[in-house]
């Protein structure tokens, strides 16, 4: 399974999980447009971390949070060959 | 210094009418009351133990059964050491409560105080004539079961500490009591001093005794009585060893006690009557519950007598009788507020008729800015069929600060399967706010407790 249906499964199982109505994903997509809401993404962020061992929001360096979903997969991506750098 | 108000407890058993068949069962040792109202295991020093302020430093909590018996009404003050309480608290708690004596069992306690008297205990016990003269309403120092930093010290007597015991029904088999709890800690305590002034016996457990072995003991000594907390009781309920005991009564407190751990044990004894109390070290017996439910009657608020209650900001407030006088030392702050009452820091909120327990107010996880009590999020979950015990936590989290996650523990092990998960999480969103759901939940073995029974819950 790659990094981005990892990502596109788990959005769709929180938005599942919370009632919310998840919008059509693309890279375009503006995360605050897709229907979650910040519990969303503090769930998707911590079960990922789960899953992927990665949380690239508290090894960031920079303050940064993704506006696209596209940012968002990158961030992990980025994230994950980082960690197998290491 | 205040004149006695009450009778000294070893005044106390040698006027029982049936001290014959009384004991103090430890794990190894089973000592007759009657030995123990007219003999010493304080190798002769009683008599300088008289008047001063004592610590007692004890490794088995026999012995410390034994001490607080003897020197009731003849020391001052005893300073009950906690098993938990580290050799690097002693200086600053003996200093604190001005002690100039130890008494310990075992080996010389890591304290060194000058011109203070050292007395070890020792067994047998030797027979005492004349004891003492009981002259003092004896200081009990007891430690607040803190989670960081030194413990603070509370000052209770004997008559507070006793207020809640009603006297034994003269007919009723004499009571054998028994407690999961430490008897060197407040739920402890009561439950010694229950078996002491009301015509019973107790077991008492070991240090570090498994639970499994202290069942079968129990089993062995007939306890009718036996209380604990509702972790002390979940972890019961998984030994095949809770199956050697037939309790007559049984009852919890210091934790929650939620639906869940009531009906398990409504299941398990039936026709046993069950009932939750609650207490804390500096609030002193506040009530009991014997309805079978969780929470209590909103009508208890109103209640005049020696205990009263209110809510103010959401937690319960207690003013009491039984409430400790003071804590030791100046720096601790003043214990009750100006009305004299007590905020115990639980926090509670009515549902219909009842108040029910919601958790500590210190213990909440913040998601993103709105409040969660541990507790609310495992009485749920603990009330599916397969779980024995949960715990809640934070987990830290980048967008919303917090988190909830939980720690499941199932009845049987190896039963972890996908529809267990699933079947909690749905009932999590079925009675919980979102953001109160779990957001991961996973199955573990066990769960660690604290020294006092209680579940360990890690801030943070």
């Amino acid at each position: 399974m790659t990094v981005r249906s990892a990502i596109l499964e788990k959005f769709q199982d929180v938005a599942a999980r919370l009632d919310k109505r998840l919008a059509p994903l693309t890279d375009e997509t503006v995360l605050l447009d897709s229907g979650l809401d910040s519990l969303s993404f503090a769930i998707i962020v911590a079960t990922l971390e789960d899953d992927l061992g990665v949380d690239p929001f508290t090894t960031a360096e920079d303050v940064y949070f993704p506006v696209t979903f596209g940012d968002f997969v990158a961030f992990y991506d980025n994230a994950l060959k980082a960690d197998v750098a290491a | 210094m205040s004149p006695p108000d009450r009778p000294s407890l070893r005044a106390t058993l040698r006027a029982s009418p049936r001290l014959s068949d009384r004991w103090l069962w430890g794990r190894d040792e089973a000592l007759a009351l009657a030995e123990i109202a007219h003999g010493s295991c304080l190798g002769g020093h009683l008599e300088q133990l008289a008047g001063r302020s004592v610590l007692l430093r004890t490794g088995d909590p026999l012995f410390a059964a034994l001490a607080l018996i003897e020197l009731d009404g003849v020391a001052r003050r005893i300073v009950l050491c906690p098993p938990d309480l580290t050799d690097a608290d002693l200086p600053l708690a003996a200093e604190t409560a001005g002690v100039d004596a130890v008494v310990f069992d075992g080996a010389l306690p890591a304290l060194r105080l000058t011109d203070a008297l050292f007395v070890a205990m020792r067994l047998p016990l030797t027979p005492l004539g004349n004891p003492p003269v009981a002259a003092f309403a004896t200081e009990w120092v007891m430690f607040t079961s803190g989670t960081s930093g030194v413990p603070k010290m509370v000052i209770h007597r004997l008559a507070g500490l006793t207020g809640a015991i009603k006297p034994a029904a003269t007919g009723d088999a004499p009571p054998v009591w028994g407690t999961f709890y430490d008897i060197r800690r407040y739920g402890g305590l009561q439950i010694l001093l229950r078996a002491l002034l009301g015509e019973g016996s107790l077991v008492i457990a070991g240090p570090r005794e498994p639970i499994a072995d202290f069942l079968q003991r129990l089993g062995h000594c007939g306890v009718t009585h036996l209380t604990g907390t509702p972790s002390h009781w979940r972890q019961a309920l998984l030994r095949p060893a809770a199956r050697a005991i037939a309790p007559a009564y049984v009852r919890l407190s210091g934790e929650i006690a939620d639906q869940a751990v009531l009906d398990s044990l409504k299941e398990f004894f039936p026709g046993v009557p069950i009932g939750h109390a609650y207490a804390s070290t500096e609030a002193g017996v506040g009530f009991e519950v014997n309805d079978g439910l969780e929470g209590f009657p909103a009508a208890f608020l109103g209640r005049v007598g020696d205990v009263e209650m209110r809510v103010e900001d959401g937690s319960l407030r207690v003013r009491s009788a039984r409430t400790a006088g003071a804590y030791v030392g100046d720096a601790a702050g003043p214990l009750v507020g100006d009305d004299g009452f007590v905020d115990t820091g639980d926090m509670v909120e009515l549902r219909g008729d009842r108040y029910h327990f919601v958790g500590r107010r210190n213990g909440v996880i913040n998601v993103g800015g709105l409040k969660v009590h541990p507790e609310e999020v495992e009485a749920v979950i603990n009330r599916h069929p397969a779980v024995r015990m949960s715990l809640v936590r934070g987990r830290r989290n980048p967008i919303t600060g917090a988190i909830v996650v939980a720690e499941v523990v199932l009845h049987a092990t190896g039963e972890t399967n996908g529809t267990i998960k699933d079947e909690i999480m749905a009932a999590c969103r079925r009675d919980l706010s979102p953001f109160k759901t779990p957001a991961s939940l996973r199955f573990v073995p066990a769960l660690a407790m604290t020294a006092g029974g209680k579940l360990e819950r890690v801030v943070a």
